[in-house]
């Protein structure tokens, strides 16, 4: 049989189609949910800037600091390695004043504040700059200002613990789970190789809950929307004088303190 | 034919080795399809047993959904999942999805080892099984 030019352009053309149409075929019969959609919670609380005031004036006994770090990190499967500095996973933890505050040491200040602990988390910075040099855009700005962190696509590469300027961000050097002491089976674990860190407690707010640290502190630290002038959080810095985390970096801190004198030890 | 028997041999020699998985195979084709398992006390309680959405497209598409699931929750802020009867489910895969499906190996791992997929989700979120192993 011979078949010239014009015939074959003509069957081939007609395979084409039915190749076509039978691979559009196994697209189409895939089963599709009618309609779906995705909202906010009615209940989510929401806000323009989160912010956090700590006043470290009502911090009085180490009891009153081991509550609140072990809220956050039983809630949110922190593991706990002990002493083992290299390996520690920090979300909120202590320093003391002359590291947390470089810049605010001098000689002459009380020695209570001096020697009182600080309780320090993530700033949620305005201008964070972790989030300019995640290469993947797992970490990034939530539009309600809080510095958010998608482990699913952190590939531990550590630029943002570099970028850091507060030591807020940690890496898992090993598998968290044999070393966290009780599991919350609400909330994932994390895995060897991301890196994490305080996440303001999204998973919370976007239920309706405020930060975990704040309603363990019993009133000692707030938290509020910086952007609105009637908030509570905004009277209160207007009544107290506060101070932010190296603010010459220009990062644009969201974790206020208030520190008080002698009379506030 | 040049070489003929050379040609030949190695003809076979190839098709040997082409149909290897083919031959190897033969009589071993009776796995049957997975049969995933329902049974867990959450959804023995249920009154209606049924998923976020139509038993069929979360058998073929539960990955796809799961993925808008993570988006929506982590970078949008949305936590409240409207499936196509309209009715409303709060995105979390440990408090929604893994409460009634709390037997990993008798449901998500018979299906991914059949499909031979290894999803690494159980390296961060519990499932119930795993959690009552640790304790």
């Amino acid at each position: 049989m011979s078949i010239n030019r014009r015939e074959f352009l003509k069957y081939a053309g007609l395979t084409c189609i039915g190749v076509g149409v039978g691979g559009a075929q196994l697209f189409v019969t895939r089963v599709k949910p009618a309609f779906s959609d995705f909202k906010p919670a009615d209940y989510a609380l929401k806000a323009k800037r989160w912010a956090i005031v700590i006043d470290l004036r009502k911090f009085k006994t180490e009891e009153d600091y081991k509550k609140v770090i072990e809220a956050c990190h039983s809630i949110h499967n922190v593991p706990d390695f002990g002493d083992d500095k290299q390996h520690e996973i920090k979300w909120i933890w202590t320093e003391d004043f002359e590291h947390s505050f470089p810049h605010q040491q001098n000689k002459f200040i009380p020695k209570t504040v001096e020697e009182k602990p600080v309780l320090l988390l993530c700033n949620h910075c305005t201008y964070a700059p972790c989030t300019r040099v995640c290469p993947t855009k797992a970490t990034f700005k939530r539009p309600d200002g809080i510095t958010a962190q998608d482990y699913h696509r952190c590939i531990g590469c550590r630029f943002c613990m570099a970028a850091c300027p507060y030591g807020a961000r940690s890496f898992n050097w090993l598998d968290p789970r044999p070393h966290i002491r009780h599991v919350n089976p609400e909330f994932p674990t994390r895995t060897p190789g991301v890196v994490e860190k305080c996440n303001f407690c999204v998973e919370r707010l976007d239920l309706g809950k405020g930060p975990a640290c704040v309603e363990a502190s019993e009133g000692k630290m707030m938290y509020g929307d910086l952007a609105d002038p009637n908030s509570e959080i905004r009277r209160y810095l207007d009544e107290n004088f506060s101070i932010r985390r190296k603010p010459e970096l220009g990062t644009q801190p969201a974790v206020f303190y208030i520190i008080g004198g002698e009379e506030d030890a | 034919m040049y070489d003929g028997g050379k040609i030949i041999a190695g003809i076979i020699i190839f098709l040997a080795f082409a149909l290897f998985p083919f031959y190897s195979n033969i009589g071993k084709a009776d796995i049957k399809p997975p049969k995933p398992s329902l049974d867990t006390p959450v959804i023995k309680a249920l009154k209606v047993k049924k998923c976020v959405e139509p038993e069929q497209y979360m058998r073929e598409s539960h990955m796809q959904l799961l993925i808008k699931w993570r988006d929506s929750a982590l970078r949008h802020a949305k936590r409240v999942y409207v499936n196509s009867n309209g009715e409303e489910y709060v995105i979390s895969l440990q408090k929604t999805c893994l409460r009634c499906h709390s037997n990993r190996s008798e449901f998500c791992d018979r299906c991914h080892k059949y499909a031979d997929v290894d999803p690494y989700c159980w390296d961060c979120h519990f499932s119930k099984a795993k959690q009552e192993e640790q304790r």
